[in-house]
């Protein structure tokens, strides 16, 4: 059975390289193929999953060698899989709504003329994202790292004429990159620190390990999920990556790749639960973001932005969980999950939206987009109201669980920590809601007026026409748009996504299913909460009657404006992304700028100054010890005579020393 | 005086008489250096004997066998095991027969050999009244520019001696690493070396300069000579004897049945300091170390270049082996006293080559300084004092000797008007006309710089090892200082003909016989061959570190 893993990766792998290589002549079938691909590798992952289902929960681990990649002196990488209840939970995650978002984009993309190269992306995409899950050691790990990476920026720029996609797929990728060295460091720390980076030997051999060292590993490993789940500090491309195709943010930057920093974390549980400070780290890191990103998402008037700084603020709830340890390990993983089918689904709303409405993403120009779409409305409301933890659904179960392991961390830190995720929750509450109803209720602000304003020009639908892109109506471009559904292909996913947003949490957590599952690879110890569970659950619910409440006030009762008022002081700054561009740019381009012409001059003056010096010196003691050469037998015989008369006096002098 | 007492005295007299032992000599085990001698010896008689015109043709067929039949000699001695277990004093005691010797023997054939293609090239200079003409004078001993010189080039005359000096030269060549005494080692000397000094005379080209080159070689090498034998005369007067085996003894103090006769001088360590220190100058002169070295820039020069390549690589050889034996097999009860003398040598002879070689303008004068600069690597691994050290001097020898002959007869081809063009400003673009010759000469130069996947590179490595698992890592740190100064001029050589506009009346690149071809082919396969796969030939040069005693 445990062949069967390396087919979960070989079918999208085999996907990618018949799209990319196969050329114009795929380009009728090839989005057929890549969906069809994704769908065997998810019939895979069910079969994996029935047969680990059918063992008892000691032995659902299958492991799969298929050869040794370097072998050289000690140091010994394999190409291994390894599948358990972690693993597996990832490959029919990624798996799943992968094939329903292929479904999607089959529909989306139809009018692209490169839409085959883009189900080549997503196929490779789905290989590199299986292997990070399923790799059974760091290195392995980080092929399918940088993979996921070199798919995310492909996708990002996908629409490369636009300068703004192409920008934005570089600032990924440059930005991932700081984590990626973190990620770097971190397995050559292990490797001098285990011998080895396969995950049985470093994470059984903790214990034995000096809690310094450990602390390194932890950070550093922080470092990486930073950069790929765009947590604080390296969050600032995520809302950029937005300029990629709607599904692309729906699959990638949202359910799948970046949580690939929450699967890192957990994963080397061992490492953490043996290093408290770097727990710490991490549950500071999750706490900051989850505040960041639901700040920055109340101020987006852009959907996909809003929704991006949504996703930074969920995967910021399951950072901290992740740091929690053992108490919160199952409900990050739940939460991911969750958030996975929730996000993908508002996602993939919100792109049937900018379907309908020629590619406007201004919530400012929706509006009472609930008769012309109902069935957008009623999956991205189902999917809203899992997301604010609508008591039932399956944001509900998870963020409520994650609430109460960080009160449960217990002491100031646990007050602090389930304070702050309280307050996101109220926050979450506010500009979910405020999304909602900016977009399909209120007044229609679409009406008798062209998408577009001339002085705000939005770069995405015309560069998306001059490729061809998305949308079908580029002669309604200009005029007033005519909102509709999205046909079958891509509402159907919705469907299925919604169905999910509202049972999966009470699935997962009635009879603590998912916790039993996951336990015997991540752990689990109860917490000492000094609040009872109804307790946080009820605050938890006046923090959302409260968000939602303000949001009402706000952008129910009186009419949206068109054009976004000036704003308070924090809205300012969340509009600019709390200042993080002009942040990197003040302290990490200026600051290295100055450093390289620092180093510039010094390599001009002091470096090449000592080398041209040697040289010139080198130079000179040649054209002076030349001259010695002066071609006379008599000065060679008294040179050698010379010579004679000290090799045997330093001969003699040898011996009397 | 009784008739008894006369009987008596004669059977006093006799009886020791009969009792001297007829020399045993083991003519097979002596055969590779018997070959080349009687060849040499053949090539005289030919000189006397067979009409001018076919001379170069019999001289040339004599040496080739010769050479060709001396290597097989080698090669079944040492398949014999005589390189390892049967590895012995032959000869009564003059000649060692052992690892070492072959190792350097067969190394010094294969680079006579090669040599010996370079000499017998006659395509490259332009036909001289219908006869083609080689390198050398049509006739040694007319005046240069005289009404004799003329005639002689008119009569088509060619210098066919140059076929026995040199195989006089191998002989002696051969000789000199397997002596095992010091009488043996001094007829060795001046047998290797008065041939070279005629050879250095023979231009056709720039005679004057030739003669003066030889004249220099011959007044220096003479005076150092003269270094060596008084060295020898004072270790005498130390051991009481010349065998390389006795003075070992006395020297580590195991000697037993002393000559009375000789007990008043016998253990004067300051005969012994004195003397081993003479006779290692007069070897150090034979290799080039600073300071003496200064009459190598000059001969290179002057020489012709056939004579240079060969000198340079085979020479080389033969004194380093030499050297080693007297350092390992007769003083290594000394070697703390010549150690440290040996690291002062070997620093001011890697920089010193190195340094000098940096701001020579003429590509025969560059890589004399930079045989000297090789000198000084080879002298780390000699300072090393151990098994390794011998091995990885025998390997970079073999190496080093080859890409040595190779560079020098790439250096025969580029000519102008003048014969060769030598000047570096006018190898300048060289890569643009003839890339193949250029990117031949840049192997070469790669590998005296010591670049990876050159034997270069293999023979460094070796004996930096050797010298550094010996102790010697500061030789070492200056070793690579060196070489990096040493990488400037070879990759400027490069960088001048592939990166420079080739000048309006460049020399032209000779199109040469399959003699050159063939040195120039072997000397790239050797490099590249011992720098790719070196393993096979450091096993082999490891199995021959081991001199007998």
């Amino acid at each position: 059975m445990e062949n069967l893993i390396a087919l979960l990766i070989a079918a999208p792998l085999l996907g990618a390289a018949v799209l990319l290589v196969g050329g114009r002549r795929l380009d009728a079938v090839g989005h057929w193929i890549g969906t069809f691909l994704s769908a065997a590798s998810f019939v895979f992952g069910l079969i994996l999953f029935a047969d680990l289902l059918g063992k008892d929960a000691e032995h659902r681990t299958l492991t799969q060698h298929l050869w040794t990649w370097i072998s050289v002196g000690g140091f010994q990488a394999d190409v291994t899989f390894r599948l358990d209840q972690l693993s597996m939970t990832f490959v029919l995650l990624i798996t799943g709504v992968g094939s329903l978002i292929h479904l999607y984009s089959v529909g989306y993309m139809e009018h692209d003329e490169r839409r085959r190269r883009f189900f080549g992306y997503l196929n490779l995409f789905l290989a590199a994202m299986l292997l990070l899950v399923l790799a059974d050691n760091y290195l392995l790990l980080y092929v399918g790292w940088e993979g996921v990476g070199l798919a995310s920026y492909l996708l990002i720029g996908f629409w490369q004429h636009k300068p703004s996609a192409a920008t934005a797929a570089k600032k990924a990728f440059l930005v991932n990159r700081v984590g990626d060295m973190g990620l770097s460091i971190a397995i050559m720390l292990m490797f001098t620190t285990f011998g080895s980076f396969a995950f049985g030997p470093v994470l059984s051999h903790t214990g034995d390990t000096s809690e310094g060292k450990l602390t390194a590993i932890g950070l550093m490993l922080l470092l990486a999920a930073c950069g790929k789940s765009a947590q604080v500090p390296l969050q600032s491309w995520l809302g950029d990556a937005m300029e990629g195709p709607t599904p692309v943010s729906a699959l990638i930057h949202a359910a799948t790749m970046v949580t690939a920093g929450v699967y890192l974390i957990v994963r080397s549980g061992a490492i953490f639960n043996a290093a408290p400070d770097a727990q710490l780290a991490v549950t500071v890191v999750g706490a900051v973001t989850l505040l960041f990103g639901a700040i920055v998402g109340c101020a987006k008037d852009d959907i996909k932005k809003a929704l991006a700084g949504s996703t930074m603020s969920q995967i910021g709830y399951m950072v901290l969980a992740a740091g929690l340890g053992p108490i919160g390990y199952v409900f990050a993983i739940m939460h991911l999950v969750t958030h996975g089918f929730f996000k993908a689904g508002l996602f993939l709303g919100a792109g049937s939206v900018m379907h309908g409405m020629n590619d406007e993403v201004d919530m400012r120009k929706y509006g009472g987009l609930r008769k012309y779409m109902p069935v957008t409305f009623i999956t991205f409301g189902l999917g809203y109201l899992a997301i604010i933890g609508f008591p039932g659904l399956s944001g509900f179960f998870s963020k409520d669980k994650i609430i109460e392991a960080a009160f449960a961390k217990g002491g100031t830190e646990g007050w602090i920590l389930g304070g702050a995720a309280l307050l996101g929750a109220a926050i979450t509450a506010f500009y979910m809601t405020r999304v909602m109803l900016m977009t399909f209720f209120g007044e229609e602000r679409w009406r008798d007026r062209p998408t577009r304003s001339p002085e705000e020009p939005s770069a995405e639908p015309a560069a998306a026409h001059q490729g061809g892109a998305a949308s079908g109506h580029a002669a309604a471009a200009t005029g007033e748009p005519h909102p509709h559904e999205s046909p079958k292909i891509m509402t159907i996913p919705m469907v299925v996504l919604a169905v999910g947003s509202v049972f999966g949490g009470a699935f997962f957590s009635l009879g603590d299913r998912f916790l039993h599952w996951l336990e015997p690879v991540t752990g689990h110890s109860e917490g000492d909460s000094p609040l009872s569970a109804a307790t946080v659950t009820g605050a938890t619910m006046v923090c959302l009657v409260v968000g939602v409440a303000i949001a009402w006030a706000q952008y129910g009762r009186k009419p949206v404006p068109a054009l976004a008022p000036r704003g308070s002081l924090l809205t300012r700054a969340a509009r600019r992304d709390l200042y993080q561009d002009d942040f990197n740019h003040v302290v990490l381009v200026r600051g290295g700028e100055h450093l390289t012409r620092s180093l510039v001059y010094v390599d001009h003056t002091l470096v090449d100054g000592v080398v041209n010096g040697t040289a010139a010196g080198f130079g000179g003691l040649s054209g002076r010890l030349r001259r010695l050469q002066n071609g006379f037998v008599r000065s060679y015989a008294v040179s050698m005579f010379g010579g004679a008369a000290l090799l045997v006096a330093a001969t003699l002098l040898m011996r009397a020393v | 005086m009784s008739a008894t007492a006369v009987h008596s005295l004669w059977t006093t007299a006799a009886d020791p008489i009969s009792k001297i032992d007829a020399p045993k000599i083991e003519y097979g085990q002596l055969s590779p250096t018997l070959i080349v001698l009687g060849a040499a010896l053949v090539g005289v008689l030919i000189e006397a004997f067979v009409p001018r015109k076919s001379r170069y043709y019999a001289q040339v067929f004599t040496a080739v066998v010769a050479l060709c039949a001396a290597f097989a000699a080698v090669v079944a001695l040492a398949a014999d095991g005589y390189g390892t277990t049967k590895a012995h004093v032959a000869a009564m005691g003059a000649i060692a027969v052992d690892g070492p010797s072959l190792f350097l023997q067969g190394t010094i054939v294969l680079a006579g050999l090669v040599g010996l293609f370079t000499f017998a090239e006659r395509r490259l200079d332009p036909q001289a009244h219908g006869n083609r003409v080689d390198s050398f004078a049509a006739q040694a001993a007319s005046v240069p520019g005289s009404d004799s010189e003329k005639a002689a080039v008119k009569a088509g005359f060619t210098t066919t001696e140059v076929f026995p000096l040199l195989l006089f030269a191998i002989a002696g060549m051969l000789v000199f690493p397997s002596a095992n005494d010091l009488l043996t080692l001094f007829v060795a000397l001046e047998v290797l070396s008065l041939p070279l000094y005629l050879l250095c005379a023979l231009a056709r080209r720039k005679r004057l300069m030739s003669q003066e080159a030889a004249v220099k070689y011959f007044l220096l090498g003479a005076f150092a000579s003269a270094f060596t034998l008084f060295g020898i005369a004072l270790l005498y007067g130390y051991a009481g004897s010349v065998s390389y085996g006795r003075i070992a003894q006395v020297v580590d103090g195991t000697v037993t049945n002393v000559d009375p006769a000789l007990a008043d001088t016998m253990g004067n360590d300051a005969l012994l300091l004195i003397g081993s220190a003479m006779i290692v100058m007069g070897l150090l002169f034979k290799v080039g170390a600073v300071p003496f070295h200064m009459w190598t820039p000059d001969v290179y020069q002057g020489a012709p270049t056939p004579v240079t390549g060969f000198m340079a690589a085979a020479t080389k050889v033969a004194a380093f082996g030499a050297l080693l034996r007297l350092l390992y097999v007769v003083l290594p009860g000394l070697r703390w006293d010549w150690r440290p003398v040996m690291w002062a040598v070997a620093v001011v002879t890697m920089l010193g080559g190195a340094i000098v070689a940096i701001t020579q303008t003429d590509i025969k004068r560059l890589l004399a300084y930079s045989s000297i600069a090789h000198a000084g690597f080879i002298l780390a691994g000699v300072i090393a004092t151990s098994k390794d050290g011998v091995s990885s001097v025998l390997f970079y020898l073999a190496g080093y000797s080859f890409v040595t002959i190779g560079a020098f007869a790439v250096v025969t081809l580029v000519r102008d008007a003048g014969g060769e063009a030598t000047h570096l400003s006018k190898w300048a673009g060289l890569g643009r006309r003839s890339p193949l010759v250029a990117a031949v000469f840049a192997v070469f130069l790669l590998a005296f710089a010591g670049i990876p996947l050159t034997s270069g590179f293999a023979g460094k490595f070796a004996v930096f090892k050797a010298a550094a698992d010996g102790g010697a890592a500061p030789l070492v740190v200056v070793g690579v200082i060196s070489s990096a100064i040493a990488a400037f001029f070879y990759i400027r050589v490069i960088v001048l003909m592939f990166f420079s506009e080739p000048k309006a009346e460049g020399p032209t690149v000779a199109v040469p016989s399959p003699l050159t071809m063939a040195a120039i082919g072997m000397g790239v396969a050797v490099t590249l061959v011992l720098g790719v796969a070196p393993q096979y030939f450091l096993d082999l040069a490891s199995q021959a570190g081991v001199f007998v005693r």
